[in-house]
């Protein structure tokens, strides 16, 4: 059958199709395979089309939150030359070392995490609610003269709703905060949103997130921190009406800190600056 | 353009707004007007899906099974919703986090299904398209007023413009900020349909039950 009289038996068949009453079983049936081919050839077009520009416009946001927790935010700025002033490496998470990449910036935690040859199963141990761990996760430095100023580490855990995306940077201590930030989360807006209020992010500066012997103390309580009591530094004030919301916060940032997360990183971390710190007392 | 065309763009402006008279879209009239930015966003938005799906529900009118009508309206609504989502993520992306859900929400906006089943199923596309449009300038001219009467109290300015400097920096204006709240917009819409149903009384609903004084025997 040749190619015309095939477009000519189609054309009549769909012809016939479309002269029968509205009510008929095929046409109805009909209309709607039509109908839902033509929807998602849009959809899917407009999804692969615009994918790269939605990549860009995800990563400078990302740039910009990074720029943000470790201080160096300016209005106006561009982004991009203002991110060269920030060391992106990755590390091993077990050994706690440095591992060497080409291109840190496009490593992909959360694609990591589904791999399974990139990540572990987190089963009993899994308090932050994320299932599988990435083997590697990226830290954002902030150098001033060789000597590291901030460290910034990506955390994220489940929340109510969703699985809260954060940020939190670190003095070179590596146990007290300097800012925190969640860029990316669906809790409640009003409620459990309001993790991503600035207001609220804002108390967590100066906290102390881990013990000297290196276990992670610092939790999200119900109500107000009482300024009196002894480990007042340990403790951040709760959202109203959002406690599921801010024990995850608890729960991701006992995960991330301790062991299983940036736990050995921070070690090696803390040896170090020490080290640096001799080393400058000999000099 | 004739005179029946012609009502059919003005009318949902004052005389039949979706908003104050058909108190539809009050969700997202509450949850994006706390800025003017926003509020033109998805007012822009709303236009395209409403204008969009009210011109292919009308175009294929005559060919749509009856039994499967809403749900035929509501894949072309969700997917013209879709295609605006994704836009905005491309070109804009701080507005698109701003709007989050309440874009995606647009396919549950009962403006949009209403003047698909009640008037685009049943009207040619040109006075379909009309129809969507002056809906979309009714919806767009409330969404638009409430967001700026909630930003400028609210934040004491407009676009981002700050046009009373705040008592926080330094300034002479106490920011109100039951504005920024949900019950902020509530306030300003019921005040809204309460001016508009007394400039315009016809607007008026009949009231569900009267009090009045009832003698003994009527009870019995």
């Amino acid at each position: 059958m040749s190619a015309d009289t095939w477009n000519a038996a189609v054309r009549d068949w769909l012809t016939r199709l479309f002269a029968r009453p509205n009510e008929d079983p095929l046409k109805t049936v009909a209309v709607a395979l039509i109908l839902c081919l033509a929807c998602s050839v849009v959809v899917s077009a407009a999804a692969v089309g615009l994918r790269p520009l939605q990549e860009r416009n995800a990563s400078l946001a990302l740039k910009r939150e990074i720029l943000r927790v470790a201080g160096l935010d300016k209005p106006g700025q561009d982004v991009e030359r203002a991110f060269k002033a920030i060391e992106v490496r990755l590390v091993d998470l077990d050994s706690g070392d440095y591992v060497d990449a080409p291109d840190p910036m496009s490593y992909s935690y959360r694609d990591a995490a589904n791999d399974p040859s990139a990540s572990i199963a987190l089963g009993e141990q899994d308090i932050a609610g994320i299932r599988r761990r990435p083997q590697q996760m990226p830290v954002y430095l902030v150098r001033s003269q060789e000597a590291i100023e901030t460290v910034i580490l990506p955390v994220y855990g489940y929340g109510l709703w969703s699985t809260m995306y954060g940020l939190v940077a670190l003095y070179p201590d590596g146990r007290r905060a300097k800012a925190l930030t969640f860029y990316e989360q669906r809790e409640t807006a009003g409620l459990g949103g309001e993790v991503a209020n600035p207001q609220w992010q804002a108390k967590w500066q100066d906290k102390t997130l881990i013990s000297p012997d290196g276990t992670p103390v610092i939790r999200v309580v119900k109500g107000s921190v009482d300024p009196s009591a002894a480990n007042a530094d340990q403790r951040v004030d709760g959202l109203s009406g959002a406690t599921l919301t801010t024990n995850g916060v608890t729960h991701l940032m006992q995960f991330w800190l301790g062991s299983q997360g940036f736990g050995p990183y921070l070690e090696h971390l803390r040896a170090c600056t020490l080290a640096d710190a001799n080393h400058q007392a000999e000099g | 353009m004739d005179a029946s065309q012609r009502k059919l763009l003005i009318a949902p402006i004052v005389d039949n707004n979706p908003i104050t008279l058909q108190i539809l879209g009050i969700c997202s009239a509450l949850a994006v007007t706390t800025k003017v930015a926003p509020a033109i966003t998805m007012s822009l938005a709303l236009t395209f899906v409403l204008v969009g799906s009210n011109l292919i529900v009308s175009l294929i009118r005559q060919h749509m099974p009856s039994s499967i009508r809403i749900i035929i309206q509501m894949t072309i609504i969700a997917s013209l919703v879709i295609l605006v989502d994704q836009v905005l993520k491309a070109f804009a992306y701080e507005l698109s986090k701003q709007l989050s859900v309440f874009v995606g929400l647009i396919i549950t906006n009962c403006i949009v299904l209403g003047r698909a089943e009640a008037f685009a199923s049943k009207n040619p596309p040109w006075p379909s398209v009309l129809d969507a449009l002056g809906h979309s300038v009714g919806y767009s001219v409330i969404l638009i007023s409430v967001g700026a009467i909630r930003e400028l109290f609210g934040s004491g300015s407009l676009l981002g413009v700050q046009i009373m400097p705040l008592t926080s920096a330094g300034g002479w204006y106490e920011a109100n900020g039951l504005m920024l709240l949900a019950p902020g917009a509530f306030f300003i819409i019921g005040l809204m349909i309460w001016g508009l149903r007394t400039w315009k009384p016809e607007q008026l609903e009949k009231p569900d039950y009267r009090i009045h004084i009832v003698h003994r025997t009527e009870v019995l």
